[in-house]
């Protein structure tokens, strides 16, 4: 098994949507998360602030800087992600085409470095 | 012993390897789980083999000899790097293939080779780089030169994507069959790239892309073999072997591009078309058109006209539309604006040009020229004819427009 992190993509700026839709979102990553614990695949999950509330931290010889803002200036962040645990990539996509549907937004799949389970 | 020494012997070692190599490596990639180590253990062994078997003869099975050499001198290889630091890794691996034993055994390992390398996760360019350099055994210099990149950059596209097959864990075996449709379009897709690559010759040198056509027919060869009761996957095979037959009067003397009406069809290949179109049969026989089989079937009608005014236009003409219809894309249309042309006439044939969003692809400048020029409205033609050729890079097609621009040019008419 191999972990793997599904994020969505959020574009800063875009155009809030229509409450309804935010509402079918919801209502759908719900039932994709209960899939996901039901079947054991499910490791953990969460749903970001805007990158604005982001702040970076970085360690400069022995002073600490803080300053304001994500990583990079990108316009597209990470706005939720969820963790899963899968036999290989195939199983993963076919995750991140149910949570895609689910939160309307478009998924990336990345593999985790460490094999968790030894 | 017949022959000179040595001689045949070395092009008996080159065929070998360019037939079993993919065999070969894909039987160890299952063994052990792990791309690089197939590789270069197949490629070991067949250097022994290089100095072996010219001394000792062929063994009675070479490839079942490649094979066998090349596992035992990556086991060797594996015990001496477990006595330092990966044992770990290599337990996991073998433990992930004992859990898949019951599914592996269902299919050859060329096969599972081929939905790995076609992978939708890999990008294109790569899959078709891995397709030839795992299953077809072109090095990674013969690969850079046919596709015109530079070696340095065609060794890292293949590493990087090693690389990405192995840490994302694309899983090495055929799909089920809900995922089966897409993940082989993916496969028939990356083979007629290779094809086209081939026999198009949009740049580039033009002998080592002549081989990307034949390595391209081989795939298709063996993913007939492997898939037989898929129809698309004759369809695609069919097409290329009609494409192919017809190479010998693709060029002239003097090495321009001789179109297919003016084509001298004695120099095709009867052997191949005949191939060609028993494909056709074999894969429509089971009623489940597709664009390579649709395709395929349009190629067989033209080379069953012997000459270009025998043409089965209406034939041709209703393949057309069975192709728009399962494929609704303005190249698809362009091409059947032409058949159009043909059973209704010019004027129906510019109508059904109308609106395609084509604008910048030079062909459909060069058939509208044609279409006016038909229609005697030259004047137009000549503009068209101009525009299509500045939408080209290809020197080959820009002689034939000229041709055909100064014989509008030349003819009575607005």
């Amino acid at each position: 098994m191999t972990q793997y992190l599904l994020s969505v993509a959020m574009t800063d700026g875009a155009p809030p949507r229509p409450p309804g839709e935010m509402q079918a979102a919801y209502e759908q990553v719900d039932r994709f998360n209960s899939e996901l614990q039901s079947t054991g695949s499910w490791v953990f999950a969460g749903g970001l602030m805007p990158a604005s509330s982001a702040t970076v931290v970085r360690a400069d010889g022995d002073e600490i800087l803080v300053t304001d803002g994500p990583f990079t200036e990108s316009k597209e962040h990470i706005g939720g992600f969820w963790v899963i645990e899968a036999p290989d990539l195939d199983a993963a996509l076919a995750w991140a085409s149910k949570a895609t549907r689910a939160c309307m937004q478009p998924v990336e799949v990345r593999p985790f470095q460490e094999n968790p389970e030894t | 012993m017949p022959g000179g020494p040595g001689g045949e012997r070395v092009v008996d070692i080159e065929r070998i390897f360019r037939e079993e190599y993919g065999r070969a490596v894909s039987v160890l990639i299952r063994a052990f789980g792990d791309i690089d180590l197939a590789e270069e253990g197949v490629q070991d062994a067949f250097t022994i083999a290089a100095t072996r078997w010219p001394e000792s003869g062929l063994p009675p099975s070479p490839a079942g000899w490649i094979i066998t050499t090349a596992r035992n001198r990556i086991l060797d290889r594996l015990r001496r790097e477990a006595c330092r630091a990966d044992r770990q890794a290599q337990a996991a691996l073998l433990h992930q293939r004992d859990a898949r034993d019951e599914e592996l055994t269902v299919h050859d390992d060329r096969l599972r080779l081929m939905f790995t390398c076609c992978h939708p996760a890999l990008a294109p360019e790569a899959r078709v780089a891995l397709t030839l350099r795992l299953l077809g055994g072109l090095s990674t210099a013969e690969i850079a030169r046919a596709f015109v990149v530079p070696e340095s950059t065609m060794a890292q596209r293949l590493v990087r994507s090693k690389a990405k097959i192995r840490d994302a864990g694309i899983p090495y075996r055929v799909p089920s069959s809900a995922e089966l449709p897409d993940r082989l379009r993916s496969v028939l897709a990356v083979i007629y790239l290779v094809f086209n690559e081939g026999y198009a010759a949009t740049s580039g040198d033009q002998l080592g892309r002549e081989d990307l056509g034949a390595e391209a027919i081989r795939l298709g060869e063996l993913l007939a073999a492997l898939m037989p009761d898929e129809p698309e996957v004759l369809g695609l095979l069919a097409l290329m072997v009609l494409i192919a037959a017809r190479r010998p009067a693709r060029s002239g003397a003097d090495g321009a591009l001789v179109p297919l009406p003016e084509q001298d069809r004695t120099l095709w290949d009867p052997r191949l078309i005949t191939r060609g179109q028993e494909l056709v049969r074999a894969s429509l026989r089971r009623n489940i058109p597709g664009r390579y089989q649709l395709q395929a079937a349009i190629n067989a009608v033209h080379s069953d006209a012997v000459s270009a005014a025998d043409t089965d236009w209406s034939q041709i003409l209703a393949l057309y539309d069975q192709l728009l219809a399962l494929e609704p894309s303005p190249v698809v249309a362009l091409n059947r604006a032409v058949a159009v042309a043909e059973v209704r006439g010019a004027e129906a044939g510019l109508t059904a040009l109308d609106g395609l969003p084509l604008e910048a692809y030079y062909l459909l400048h060069a058939v509208r020229a044609d279409f006016l020029h038909r229609l005697g409205r030259c004047t137009e033609a000549v503009a068209e004819y101009d525009v299509a050729r500045a939408l080209t890079a290809n020197e080959a097609e820009q002689a034939l427009l000229a041709r055909a621009r100064n014989a509008a040019a030349g003819s009575p008419g607005r």
